[in-house]
């Protein structure tokens, strides 16, 4: 009996012991749908080897979607997601409102100096990292240099808008269907407004003055909003008001556009094997009017941990292995390093490998050129290039971009889109309590 | 001459018939479609119908990428348990709302569909809350319960709708026969009401699985329906219409098949009492 007893003991201990050791923790990462996301999941067999005591379930959703499901779980503290995308714009926010643990204690080996500095500015919240970067952007002009040959003219690396009004006349042939120039035109603050708000501290324009007075009613707004209707309406594609990344990476990928300026990311896709343009396109920085600031934007899809999170030091591990440099050379192994996610460390672009890439230089000095910190020629009292980094951008960016897709469209001028904005925006951050 | 005059009539009805089907289902064959182009034909301008390069690629890409059966398996449970829970509270109410009505039956009908007119999101944080305080976040069964209550008004009008059409003299009869509620309800009422039932059954077979805001919102893993395996495809920046094409086709597949076999119960059902 005794024996039996003590058999049966030492069995229970021993399944103990076993189901201790193979104890799963399984996180939940909450992510957008694009091709760097996808890569890293089917190169999660390294993150497994490497931790396997750790299960990841993914939730992929599309962008605004997946936003609105982690702000919901985030601010009723639901702790559903270990892991969330998010990008430069919620960092700020949701690291003051006290939603997102910090990265400060990841491993030696995560290196968090080799982060790009602008990059890393724009995660760090009060002196804490908030988030990892995972890929980072920001935007240039994408051209075609046998068009421009053409025509007789060469793209300056650093073009002044002038330049790119000139590059656009010559390259325009409508009856042909080609045009000189295709910008964002949908309304939405991550849209038309994206590239137009990077596009006005560029013409020293703000969104607000250090008092969170509206700017729009200011000769420097005037003149962003006269440009880019000039420009979209003489030598733009038809339709443009419609028009966001993925229609204009059409039009560029079916050699119907000149030039193209939006996300340094879409080097990849006009120059990769769907592009009929692929041997033919150039790459210049986003324009400026000589006044300190050029016309790109910084953002970063990065990954955060919810502060309402169980499961933190599992979640850690992933983010350290999704976001380390050794992650980027097993991409480079597996996939080519063109394939690697860019714009996050420095390491990269010292990588002669990496450097030969035809848009690497490009990329590293357009996100060199921003600064979320003093995105424009005056001073302002808020975060971030393309967005202003308070909850209520969301809605007045889509507001404004709504009134100037419809002066694109011809159903307003760019007077009345303007006063239209001033007014809407006024009104907005006074009920907010911005203006006393 | 009369038979010819009706038979150009029947023609041109036949015809006109024809034009509104295709024009309703012209988009469904546009995603079906674009499931089997490559992406960069999917966005080519102008579009291509039938000349492209067919190919079974995004079907691949959309199943490695994701595990289509476990969605399934969801939408399965969550749309037949939204609909058997709904059922069983309905049939008893609409059977009191069309045969024993009071004075203010009429109100509470009204304000059962009321509920239906007031935007979702408007409750998403307090119900968001209450899941979370009950457990019930990303679980089937909180599912199968958002969808019955979400449902519920439609299924108790249309089976009012169906009750108040059967002479109410059979159901004093058997009930002068001696049978109790419980039969009156099950082997005399019910009965004579299946082609209502039978459509109701379907119709909110078809709303709980294409019901997108709460499957996605209250969801993440465990219980997420194939509505949620749509919205994964969508993407910010890169060509993705035909994949999500290719994950849309097999999303609606199952309930366009269930549609098609039962569209004459279905009919039937929509268009019973309507003529008198």
């Amino acid at each position: 009996m005794t024996v039996s007893l003590r058999a049966l003991l030492g069995a229970t201990a021993f399944v103990a012991l076993t189901g201790a050791a193979f104890a799963e923790t399984t996180i939940t990462v909450a992510t957008v749908n694009n091709g760097d996301m996808i890569r890293m999941q089917g190169l999660m067999d390294d993150f497994y080897a490497k931790n396997p005591d750790i299960k990841v379930e993914w939730v992929t959703l599309e962008e605004n979607v997946l936003r609105q499901n982690v702000t919901t779980d985030i601010a009723t503290n639901g702790g559903q997601y270990d892991v969330l995308t998010i990008g430069t714009y919620e960092v700020p926010i949701w690291g003051k409102q006290g939603w997102l643990a910090s990265l400060n204690d990841l491993p030696a080996d995560y290196d968090v100096d080799d982060l790009l500095p602008a990059i890393r500015g724009g995660l760090t919240v009060d002196g804490n990292l908030m988030a990892s970067p995972f890929y980072g952007e920001s935007s240039m002009v994408m051209y075609r240099k046998d068009l421009m040959d053409a025509a007789g003219l060469t793209m300056p690396d650093a073009p002044t808008w002038a330049d790119i009004e000139t590059a656009a006349k010559a390259m325009t042939n409508k009856d042909a269907e080609q045009y000189g120039i295709c910008l964002r035109g949908k309304a939405g603050w991550g849209e038309n407004m994206a590239f137009l708000t990077a596009m006005s501290n560029s013409f020293g324009a703000s969104w607000f003055d250090m008092d969170w007075k509206p700017q729009f009613d200011s000769a420097e707004w005037k003149a962003t909003l006269d440009t880019y209707l000039g420009l979209m309406t003489n030598y733009g594609p038809p339709g443009a008001s419609n028009n966001g990344f993925n229609e204009n990476l059409t039009l560029f990928q079916q050699g119907k556009c000149g030039m193209w300026i939006d996300a340094t990311v879409a080097a990849s896709f006009v120059t990769g094997k769907d592009s009929t343009v692929a041997d033919k396109v150039g790459f210049a920085l986003a324009p400026d009017n000589g006044l300190g600031k050029r016309g790109n934007w910084l953002w970063a899809w990065s990954l955060a941990i919810p502060a309402s999170s169980q499961k933190q030091d599992a979640a850690k591990a992933f983010i350290n292995w999704a976001t380390n440099k050794d992650y980027l050379a097993l991409v480079a192994s597996k996939e080519g390093w063109a394939n690697v996610p860019p714009g996050t460390r420095t390491s990269l672009y010292s990588n002669p490998e990496y450097a030969s890439i035809g848009f690497a230089k490009m990329t590293i000095d357009s996100i060199n050129a921003a600064d979320p910190n003093a995105p424009t020629v005056k001073p302002v009292p808020y975060v971030g290039v393309q967005f202003v980094a308070i909850p209520e951008f969301q809605g007045l960016g889509t507001t404004v971009g709504q009134e100037f897709s419809a002066a694109l469209a011809g159903q307003k001028t760019a007077d009345e889109a303007l006063a239209a904005a001033q007014a809407a925006v006024t009104d907005e951050m006074t009920a907010a309590g911005y203006i006393k | 001459m009369a038979r010819h005059i009706s038979t150009q009539r029947r023609a041109l009805n036949t015809a006109s018939a024809w034009t509104v089907a295709l024009i309703l289902f012209f988009p469904i064959l546009w995603t079906v479609l674009t499931s089997f182009k490559p992406e960069a034909q999917a966005v080519a301008s102008p579009p291509i119908f039938l000349g492209f390069d067919w190919t079974l690629q995004n079907y691949v890409d959309v199943n490695e990428q994701r595990d289509y059966f476990r969605y399934f398996v969801n939408s399965i449970i969550i749309a037949l348990g939204s609909t058997a829970f709904g059922l069983v509270l309905a049939v008893p109410a609409a059977w009191s709302m069309a045969f024993v009505p009071g004075r203010k039956t009429k109100d509470l009908l009204m304000w059962m569909l009321s509920t239906k007119m007031m935007p979702a999101v408007g409750v998403l944080v307090p119900i968001y809350l209450l899941f979370k305080t009950l457990g019930l976040l990303d679980t089937r069964f909180g599912m199968v319960l958002v969808l019955t209550l979400m449902n519920l008004p439609i299924i108790v009008w249309m089976l009012y709708t169906y009750f108040k059409e059967i002479p109410g003299e059979i159901l004093e009869a058997a009930r002068m026969d001696g049978a109790s509620l419980r039969s009156e309800i099950l082997y005399v009422l019910t009965p004579m009401a299946v082609p209502g039932i039978a459509s109701t059954v379907l119709l909110n077979i078809i709303l709980a699985w294409n019901e997108a805001f709460w499957t996605i919102n209250l969801t993440v893993t465990d219980a997420a329906p194939l509505t949620k395996f749509i919205a994964g495809f969508s993407s910010p920046q890169g060509l993705f219409y035909a994949k999500l094409s290719a994950a849309s086709t097999m999303a609606i597949a199952p309930i366009l098949i269930m549609g098609w076999f039962s569209q004459k119960q279905l009919v039937r059902g929509l268009t019973f009492g309507a003529v008198k």
